[in-house]
């Protein structure tokens, strides 16, 4: 057996590497002189953010049980809207799978029709559904909702194109229709990542529920804004801790979850 | 007055079972230039047992799918029970698939539901909607239908097992219970035993043989094992080079003929 030369640790990139590396840098430098980036402004901001969390300690307590009245709005909103969002993603994923129920074009369009849904931020949805149906947190279920529909129907729908075709085609070749195989096969393979794909969803709606009050939709956001609108740091600081307590409470249960209901499947 | 040839040739057609499987001049190529194979031709009588050889990469499980209507062929005439693949509507596709089975190598069973689930599928070309998805909701027949599938098989004390607790040999005879639920007239198993240890193999291959033969099923199947060509096939196809090599009786065969395939 004869010893090939060791391979050098690094590689010489090619020109065409060198110039996409060149232009990433290029675009970079561009992206954060339109962020309006400041190194003074950075070290500036120490004292400013001393001085806001000298104002604002301790938190406020006085109002603890109206805010945590707020934060069970907030997850109301943010279970209802996600629940929702997950159940009608189930036949929208289906329209939106390729070669599994419907023609090649009806899949397209419902995927550009979910891609405009994502493209929508969900402070845009709040401020369309309180036009349409006024303040409140009904409001905020229905943008929760829509932002849920549109990335949990998407990965339901890249969940069940990436599962295993043998189970399907065995349900084919005993004359089985679309609909039965979609049912039957394909939908409990992508179980694992519905699964999954939900918790996220869930874990997404209770983070965005918890700013819709900005504009009006309900839950704990207007609290937020109010404490900062009126200097009331205090509260604020509290608003900001608690929706920090519950968002990692429920990525942690989530996480637990995901654990015990799929194992390792995903 | 009928001549003596004439009367010869419709001696024989009479003695010859109808064919359940016509095929011809059947060429297949993915699209590229070379096919996968070309010009096949051959029948398979009503409740024969023919055994399909050749070295990986000659087309065997292409041949197999291209049999079943599930996948698209460029040349030829695929005739399936009486009817014409190519040309028929999508309904009478499923109707005709609701006579045949497939048992694959990979068992190809849902991981997640139980055993009886998996089986009561089989039986979904001749049921269709929910009351078929699972075991709860399923009519009594096709319950009954679908434990007596699993008796047949040794495993009715695993019904409500998930299918992904299964060992390859019992996940194997689930495979053949769903395909056999049904009835079939016509049954494609492409290496049913290629995942499975020597002794399970023989096991499955045992029981898969005498349920079918039991049955009258037609039969065609793809295996790497020579010895188990011979045995349990009554006729040989041997694929090489695009071509149908061999197509014998398996009487005047002995595994020698066979091996020149793998050469």
């Amino acid at each position: 057996m004869t010893a090939g030369t060791t391979p050098a640790r690094f590689e010489r990139p090619s020109a065409l590497a060198f110039l996409g590396y060149a232009l990433g840098a290029v675009i970079l430098v561009w992206a954060l002189d339109g962020a309006g980036w400041s190194a003074e402004k950075i070290a500036r901001s120490g004292p400013r953010m001393a001085d806001f969390l000298s104002r604002a300690w301790p938190p406020a307590t006085d109002s603890l049980a109206r805010l945590g009245w707020k934060m069970v709005e907030t997850l109301q909103i943010a279970i209802a809207g996600a629940a929702l969002g997950v159940v009608l993603s189930v036949p929208v994923a289906l329209l939106a799978t390729r070669g599994l129920l419907v023609p090649h074009w009806v899949t397209m369009v419902t995927r550009m029709v979910l891609g405009f849904i994502r493209a929508v931020p969900d402070l845009a949805w709040a401020l369309v559904f309180v036009v349409a149906v006024g303040l409140g947190p009904f409001a905020g279920m229905l943008a929760i909702l829509m932002d849920t529909l549109g990335f949990c129907a998407r990965f339901f729908a890249d969940d069940m194109e990436a599962v295993d075709q043998g189970p399907s085609e065995a349900l084919t070749a005993t004359g089985a229709r679309r609909i039965d195989i979609a049912a039957c096969a394909v939908i409990p393979a992508a179980m694992p990542g519905f699964i999954s794909t939900s918790l996220f969803g869930l874990e997404k709606a209770v983070r965005s529920s918890t700013i819709l009050g900005l504009v009006g939709a309900g839950g704990i956001g207007i609290e937020l804004k109010v404490g900062f609108d009126l200097f009331d740091y205090p509260t604020a600081l509290t608003v900001i801790l608690m929706i920090a307590v519950v968002v990692i409470a429920v990525e942690q249960l989530g996480a637990l979850l995901r654990s015990r209901i799929i194992g390792t499947d995903r | 007055m009928m001549d003596t040839a004439l009367e010869t040739q419709v001696a024989a057609h009479a003695a010859t079972p109808p064919a359940d499987l016509t095929v011809r001049g059947l060429t297949k190529s993915f699209g590229q230039a070379e096919p996968v194979f070309r010009d096949l031709s051959f029948d398979i009588a009503r409740g024969a047992c023919v055994a399909l050889v050749g070295a990986n990469g000659t087309g065997k499980s292409t041949l197999l799918r291209c049999c079943l209507g599930l996948s698209p062929f460029e040349g030829g005439r695929v005739e399936l029970l009486g009817h014409d693949t190519a040309t028929l509507s999508r309904r009478a596709r499923r109707t005709l698939r609701s006579q045949t089975g497939l048992v694959a190598q990979k068992h190809n069973l849902v991981p997640r539901l139980t055993v009886l689930s998996n089986v009561l599928h089989g039986l979904l070309g001749r049921g269709s909607g929910p009351r078929y998805w699972t075991h709860m909701l399923a009519p009594a027949e096709a319950r009954d239908a679908a434990m007596a599938a699993l008796d047949k098989v040794g495993l009715p004390h695993l019904a409500l097992r998930r299918a992904d607790g299964l060992s390859g040999g019992q996940s194997q005879r689930v495979a053949i219970a769903r395909a056999l639920v049904c009835k079939p007239r016509f049954l494609v198993a492409d290496e049913p035993t290629a995942s499975l240890d020597p002794a399970a193999g023989e096991e499955v291959m045992e029981m898969f043989f005498d349920l079918v033969r039991a049955e009258g099923v037609t039969v065609i199947f793809t295996s790497h094992n020579v010895d188990h060509a011979l045995r349990y096939g009554e006729r040989v196809l041997g694929l090489a080079q695009g071509r149908l090599d061999i197509d014998a009786a398996t009487a005047g065969l002995s595994s020698r003929d066979l091996a020149g395939l793998y050469g």
